[in-house]
């Protein structure tokens, strides 16, 4: 036994109901780690609200750069992947790993015990998120937004920190908003601010829970227009929960239907949206497609 | 015999004049007391912790359930026979403060309830420690909108000082009292300490009210 299994044997330990999945080769993981270890990896996830189960024996790999969208019916989970990768929820069972080593756990005397709060923070940098309701600190200005975090959490100077807001809100197209605080901005104005503030603390994982949902139709667009251009000129891996199903098919490399909890269907957007296996796939989507 | 006398008032004055700076002094004292230590029952509220949050939300109820004189006996008289000796002005100012503290305590305490769960996910998400959170998001965004509520508290307590005069402390009604015990004519000096109550607090709500509008505006809530 090497030594990933007798940790996950461990894991098993403490957690009681995880089954091994068959599909998991550890042996190949641990050798190809440097090249095609996933970025993010759930390992039989699963989380209950008392004696509703939320997510059921969640195992997803999401490889290095790429771009994923989870679709599917309210209730059904989506949201919640996101959560539990951004820490925001507490998971029932298995595993999250990042960048190859467990956000949910670690070691402490050789066992694998929940984390504690110092080690989700150093295992929680790598990850970003953009909120459905932007969540600006109301009290700053978008520049002091941006540089809130890369100042007291990461020690840059002020200088530092203000150079590199200035340089994403530059980016983002709010060069000329940076001293503006958030309720003197468009819906897709703060949503823009809040995507530079999370790039801010140089992410190697975003995610974005709907981003667009609580914003005028005219300011999808700009919004959006952001997200494929950080797309196509960075390395970022890409989790977003969205429900713009043309743009989930044009941006990302795989989509993932959820339903009642698990992924009921996953694939290439192409595949996915215009030959959907499932029958609840087809449901959802004609569902969307005449409501769109 | 007149019905106001106005020799009584200039020869009541210089003991008013004392009386109103012991209840002015113990008013600032004790409202800086109830105001840092309310904001530290709040936050150990806050704490996630079960029993201990609870246990401070029971301390809090049982302050606030029981009256202020009861409080400041209790310390002032009953502390002694534990060889506990607290000097009157210190047990006075003490009690004031932390009864108020507790009345504090729940109005913080709406304050950061009123703040967007939304705004502990981007700190989360932002990688903020809990104690940066507290001072640089959750704080700044609870506290301007209670301000009025606080300023309520301390307009109370200004009005509560006159307990002291029950361990001995001379403010200033027990000055007006003692006056008009010794000149057998209270109208005037009552009548004074009355008016300055009024214009006291008629001002510190001036005061609070601009001070509120100005931490909105400062902090662009609202």
């Amino acid at each position: 036994m090497n030594d990933q299994t007798v940790r996950l044997e461990r894991i098993t330990k403490n957690y009681g109901t995880v089954d091994m999945p068959d599909n998991l080769n550890l042996d190949v993981a641990a050798k190809e780690k440097a090249t095609s270890e996933p970025m993010v990896r759930f390992e039989n996830v699963a989380k209950r609200y008392g004696t509703l189960t939320v997510l059921d024996k969640l195992n997803l790999d999401i490889a290095r750069n790429e771009k994923v969208s989870i679709i599917g019916p309210s209730g059904s989970g989506k949201t919640t992947v996101l959560r539990m990768l951004m820490t925001l929820e507490r998971i029932n069972e298995g595993v999250i790993w990042v960048d190859g080593e467990p956000l949910t756990h670690m070691q402490k005397n050789g066992q694998m015990v929940t984390a504690s709060d110092r080690h989700l923070r150093r295992v929680r940098g790598k990850i970003g998120m953009v909120f459905q309701h932007f969540n600006l600190f109301p009290h700053m200005t978008a520049l002091q937004n941006c540089m809130e975090a890369p100042v007291s959490v990461l020690g840059l100077s002020k200088q530092e920190a203000e150079a590199r807001a200035a340089e994403l809100l530059d980016m983002v197209g709010l060069g000329d908003k940076k001293s503006h605080f958030p309720i003197q901005l468009s819906g897709g104005q703060k949503q823009r601010v809040a995507i530079a503030r999370a790039l801010a603390m140089r992410p190697k994982v975003m995610l974005f829970d709907e981003v667009t949902s609580a914003l005028d139709p005219e300011l999808v667009g700009e919004v959006l227009n952001v997200i494929r251009k950080l797309g196509a000129e960075h390395n970022l891996t890409m989790l977003m929960v969205t429900h713009q199903m043309g743009f989930a098919k044009e941006f990302s490399d795989r989509v993932c239907f959820f339903y009642g909890g698990k992924i009921a269907e996953q694939g290439p957007p192409d595949q996915l949206f215009s030959d959907p296996q499932n029958e609840r796939t087809r449901q959802f989507l004609s569902a969307v497609l005449e409501a769109g | 015999m007149n019905i106001w006398d106005w020799s009584y008032v200039w020869e009541a004055l210089p003991y008013i004049y004392r009386g109103a700076i012991v209840t002015v002094q113990a008013t600032l004292l004790g409202f800086a007391i109830a105001l840092v230590l309310g904001l530290v029952f709040a936050l150990i509220r806050q704490s996630p912790n079960r029993y201990i949050s609870t246990a401070m939300a029971e301390i809090v109820e049982f302050i606030r359930s029981t009256p202020l004189l009861l409080q400041v006996f209790f310390v002032y008289f009953v502390g002694p026979q534990f060889g506990v000796v607290i000097p009157a002005w210190s047990a006075g100012i003490g009690v004031l403060g932390i009864h108020y503290a507790a009345y504090c305590s729940e109005c913080y305490r709406g304050g950061i309830e009123n703040v967007e769960g939304g705004q502990w996910e981007a700190c989360t998400a932002l990688n903020l420690s809990k104690s940066r959170s507290w001072r640089a998001i959750i704080l700044p965004q609870a506290i301007p909108p209670i301000v009025p509520s606080l300023g309520n508290y301390f307009i109370s307590m200004f009005k509560d000082t006159p307990i002291l005069a029950a361990i001995a402390i001379l403010e200033m009604l027990q000055q007006a009292k003692n006056f008009g015990a010794n000149n057998y004519r209270y109208i005037e000096a009552i009548t004074m300490v009355g008016f300055f109550y009024l214009v006291f607090s008629l001002v510190a709500s001036a005061i609070v009210q601009t001070v509120g509008f100005w931490l909105n505006r400062r902090y662009h809530l609202q």
